[in-house]
């Protein structure tokens, strides 16, 4: 691995890697704004320039013009600097140009907060104008630009990352740039609409306030939002990503890089699992039913009642969603055992089709669909007619249709764990309101067979728990506690001191 | 003032020759493509380069740099084409050589890019024409096809295995489009937004291929290495910047126009002798020695030679060789901003400090102009030109910045005139 000096301290680097990359690596920040990782090197922002002192051992001699970053490949022996005078100048006087024609939009822009133009003004920049406001070029503000990104012409540097995202990630090239000079406008493609599967990531990328979520404008100033890792749910994909929420509510996600599922991707529709995932009608109290009725009980009651309407009752069905975690199929997996229910099963709910595409987005609908296939689950077109006692976690048979409802209808004992209100759940027995994705930590298996981990994100409403703690009270009232993964029981000692 | 001395135009033989060098039987009448059958039947594509070396030929396009050299980073081996491009986008006000040589004599212009493709190893060359040059274009293309005719372009060219072939190329009118990876970009379809560098044009140009870029008087200039040999051409003006040049004067002379004169030729003479002196009797204010990009001469520092070295050890740049002669009326403050508002409307608008300085340059000198400037301005003018300079993708932007700084030096109370007019 190529050696470079960077500031005077030495590092080793990745071969192959520009001096951005690496000096990240070595702990130092190279202000850049139209570079990005993902996307190739365009060069046009200037706010990476660094002194080159020498280029590799064999060629010692400072170069005499001060050198993008972003283009500039690492060599053995290079000696680069970023912290002297005549780079400062240089990021400062980029700064300045970036900002003459600039709108004086942070008050009401919801880039602020996360913009790189104001991080680096107050780094790099700390100037007094010398620009009349009058004197600034005008441009186009707020524009719908497709369904859910807004462009504001004004606030764009011009650094084409959305526009090389269009080129070289989606091949759609919507954007594009007009003009020139400083009158040079980024604008839609005649005739085109930004709605491709992937457009929100413009947002993600554009390093100030131009493109915006359209849903997410102006619902939240971002410092008040705080972000937790997990992956997403929408598909077998399992894209990572981060969610940025307020208390128990979602505001959004964005998609953290992953190099081995997404790269610094995530599909537009994952965006809004969150929404379809935590709307609807919630299941926030565990219910048991009497004569006809639900009564609300604890959960360690509820489920002591669970154990025992299952219990040496005859064989149970399972029915398991391909969208809970693998350690919660695991513990339904016990609990058919312990129960003698050897008819463990996968119920697909019914979803959009989609196709699968080449990019991110997988026909298979389910986070965890290679999962449940691990432990030996199939898919299941019909109920299993020879149980008369039966388990539903996370999915909905009863809105499948009379084949399944006139099963569950003749059923003698039903246990549901779910998020929501179900049609199934006015069947069942015994109910017990569990986390949903975002709300639980746990493992995917995706469509190439990665094992994933993700921790919740937030809290379940009302009294819901995770479905793996309340599984793992279910596996020990059966009469065992073998099996419990340890971190089921390190979980349970929280939640019960919390 | 004597002239110096003056050998046979050879770059504008045209106006020594009573035919009309456009048909191509009387520039083969003339001699023409003799060397080209020669060299192509005798030499080695390497022996071509070697005597381009030696003659010490230097780029016409505004840098100077050596053309043999340049011929030599060619990628070799790479299993793709390579791509000869002769520039004739010419457009750097001040600048009007390149289309009296389409216009007059296409087929040196042909012969010297055949000359220089064999060199190269390039099979298929381009002539990238400024938009606004359509009766030049005309002209290319009839040529192209006459000698194509001839069977001195396409395969098996002068009846040896070598095949050379030239498309003429329309721009569509940007100054941008002459800048050498800007034109790649053009002839690529695109917009012209210059590229960034490293990856070099001779290691990935046109379509990612090893390609060469070159002016229109230098191609024609290696029609006459070849043809007299590096020994002549070295011989003309200074060892280290030889050669015949195309100097254009224009401005407030008695007689603008397009002289071929040695490399080195002393700018005093240009403008007194050749270009008829200074007109209306005016006395000289300043020069512009290379085109609107490079920095202003007083009307003290005319004594230089015209050669790459000397005008850029004098502070300011041969360039295209583009003289502005300006008269002792001139108002600096209103040419600058004339100048200012060239760039602003050129720039491609692709890196920060060349897309938003421009404009800010100009913005101060419409202020400045209009008398409602301050001394602040002045002080800001220099720093946004030091901002502009050595920190983008392609040199318009130092061409930008560069006028600035050397008016406002040289002519500092010009502008501190132009303040006190409203505050006096
Ligand atoms: C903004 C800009 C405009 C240019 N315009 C021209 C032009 O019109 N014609 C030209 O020959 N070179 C022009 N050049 C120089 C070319 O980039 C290139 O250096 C030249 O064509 C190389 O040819 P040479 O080696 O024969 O001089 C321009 C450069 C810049 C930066
Ligand atoms: S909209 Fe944003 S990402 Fe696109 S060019 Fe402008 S600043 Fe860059
Ligand atoms: S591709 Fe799949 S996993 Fe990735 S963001 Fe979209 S829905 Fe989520
Ligand atoms: S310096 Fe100016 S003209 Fe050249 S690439 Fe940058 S913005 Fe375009
Ligand atoms: S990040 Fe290097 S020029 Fe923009």
């Amino acid at each position: 691995m190529p050696r470079v000096t960077f500031n005077g301290i030495d590092v080793e680097v990745e071969a192959g890697s520009n001096l951005i990359d690496a000096a990240e690596a070595a702990g130092h920040e190279i202000p850049h704004y139209c570079y990005h990782p993902g996307l190739s090197v365009a060069g046009n922002c200037r706010m990476c320039l660094v002194e080159i002192k020498a280029l590799s051992d064999k060629q010692d001699k400072p170069l005499p013009k001060l050198q993008i970053a972003c283009n500039t490949v690492v060599q053995d022996g290079m000696i680069a600097e970023s912290n002297n005078d005549r780079v400062a100048e240089a990021g400062r006087s980029v700064l300045e140009f970036l900002l003459i024609n600039h709108p004086i939009d942070c008050p009401i822009c919801d880039q602020a907060g996360e913009c790189k133009l104001q991080e680096y003004y107050m780094e790099y920049g700390g100037y007094e104008s010398r620009v009349d406001l009058d004197e600034k070029v005008l441009k186009a503000k707020a524009t719908p630009i497709g369904p859910d990104v807004m462009l504001d012409q004004e606030r764009c540097i011009l650094c084409t990352r959305c526009v090389r995202f269009l080129d070289e990630v989606t091949g759609t090239h919507e954007l594009t740039i007009n003009e020139r000079g400083d009158h040079t406008l980024l604008s839609l493609t005649e005739g085109a609409v930004l709605d491709n599967p992937y457009a929100t990531n413009v947002v993600d990328i554009c390093p100030v306030g131009a493109l915006t979520s359209r849903k997410f404008r102006f619902q939240s100033r971002v410092w008040y939002l705080s972000s937790d890792d997990t992956i997403c749910p929408g598909c077998a994909t399992g894209c990572s990503i981060e969610v940025h929420s307020r208390g128990s509510e979602i505001f959004r996600v964005k998609p953290r890089n992953n190099p081995e599922v997404n790269g610094y991707w995530m599909c537009d529709y994952g965006r809004r699992v969150p929404s379809l995932l935590q709307g609807g009608e919630r299941l926030s109290a565990h219910l048991k039913r009497e004569q006809g009725r639900f009564l609300t009980r604890p959960v360690r009651t509820a489920v002591q009642y669970a154990a025992s309407l299952l219990k040496d009752a005859g064989p149970v069905a399972v029915i398991v969603s391909p969208e809970l975690s693998q350690e919660e199929a695991e513990l339904l997996k016990q609990v058919a055992g312990l129960l003698g229910g050897e008819g463990c099963l996968v119920f697909r709910c019914e979803k959009p089709a989609f196709d699968d595409d080449e990019l991110l987005i997988s026909a298979d609908r389910f986070p965890n669909q290679q999962g449940l296939q691990v432990l030996g689950m199939r898919s299941a077109d019909g109920p299993p007619l020879d149980c008369s006692l039966a388990i539903v976690a996370g999915c909905d048979p009863a809105a499948a249709g009379p084949q399944w409802t006139d099963w569950l209808e003749g059923l003698d004992g039903l246990l549901v764990l779910d998020s929501h209100k179900t049609v199934t759940a006015a069947y069942a027995d015994c109910l017990l309101a569990i986390a949903t994705h975002f709300e639980s930590g746990g493992t995917f298996i995706n469509k190439d067979g990665l094992r994933q981990s993700f921790e919740a994100a937030i809290s379940p409403p009302g009294d819901a728990v995770e479905g793996r703690v309340v599984l793992g009270w279910l596996v020990e009232e059966l009469g065992s506690v073998a099996g419990v993964s340890a971190s089921t029981t390190a979980l349970e000692s929280r939640l019960a001191s919390a | 003032m004597t002239e110096s001395a003056n050998p046979e135009r050879v770059l504008l033989h045209y106006l020594d020759q009573e035919s009309d060098l456009c048909d191509i039987e009387n520039y083969v009448a003339d001699g023409g493509y003799a060397t080209a059958r020669r060299v192509l039947g005798d030499m080695s594509p390497g022996d071509v380069i070697d005597t381009v070396k030696e003659s010490g030929l230097r780029g016409r396009g505004g840098a100077g740099f050596p053309t043999g050299m340049k011929w030599g980073f060619v990628a070799r081996d790479t299993g793709k084409p390579v791509y000869l491009l002769c520039n004739a986008d010419e457009s750097e006000p001040g600048t009007f050589k390149d289309r009296l040589l389409i216009e007059n004599d296409p087929h040196q212009l042909i012969e010297g890019m055949i000359l220089s493709a064999y060199a190269i190893g390039s099979e298929k060359a381009f002539i990238y024409i400024r938009g606004e040059f359509r009766k030049g274009y005309d002209i290319l293309c009839r040529a192209v096809e006459a000698a194509r005719a001839q069977g001195f372009l396409g395969e098996k060219i002068f009846a040896t295995e070598h095949a050379v072939d030239i498309v003429v190329h329309l721009g569509a009118g940007a100054y941008i489009c002459g800048e050498e990876t800007g034109l790649i970009e053009s002839l690529e379809g695109k917009r012209a937004h210059p590229r960034i560098k490293p990856p070099f044009p001779a290691v990935q140009g046109l379509f990612g291929c090893p390609t060469i870029v070159n002016n229109v008087e230098t191609l024609a200039c290696v029609r006459h290495v070849m043809e007299k040999g590096p020994a002549w051409f070295k011989g003309i003006g200074p060892e280290r910047s030889p050669g015949p040049k195309l100097f254009c004067v224009s401005g407030h002379v008695n007689k603008p126009g397009v002289f071929e004169l040695p490399m080195g030729t002393s700018l005093r003479e240009l403008i007194e002798v050749h270009a008829g002196g200074v007109a209306n009797g005016r006395a000289l204010k300043a020069v512009i020695p290379g085109g609107s990009s490079v920095p202003i001469l007083s009307a003290d520092e005319v004594d230089l030679a015209m050669d790459f070295d000397s005008v850029a050890a004098a502070g300011s740049m041969l360039g295209s060789a583009g003289v502005i002669v300006m008269d002792e009326d001139t108002d600096m403050v209103a040419t600058l901003r004339t100048i200012a508002h060239f760039y602003h409307h050129e720039s491609c608008g692709q890196c920060t400090p060349c897309r938003e300085g421009t404009g800010w340059l100009e913005t101060i000198l419409l202020r400045l102009e209009s008398g409602e400037g301050t001394e602040g301005d002045i002080e800001t003018l220099y720093s946004v030109a030091g901002g502009m300079m050595g920190t983008t993708i392609c040199a318009l932007s130092d061409a930008a910045a560069m006028p600035v700084r050397s008016f406002l030096d040289k002519f500092r109370d010009d502008f501190l005139g132009s303040l006190a007019a409203v505050e006096g």
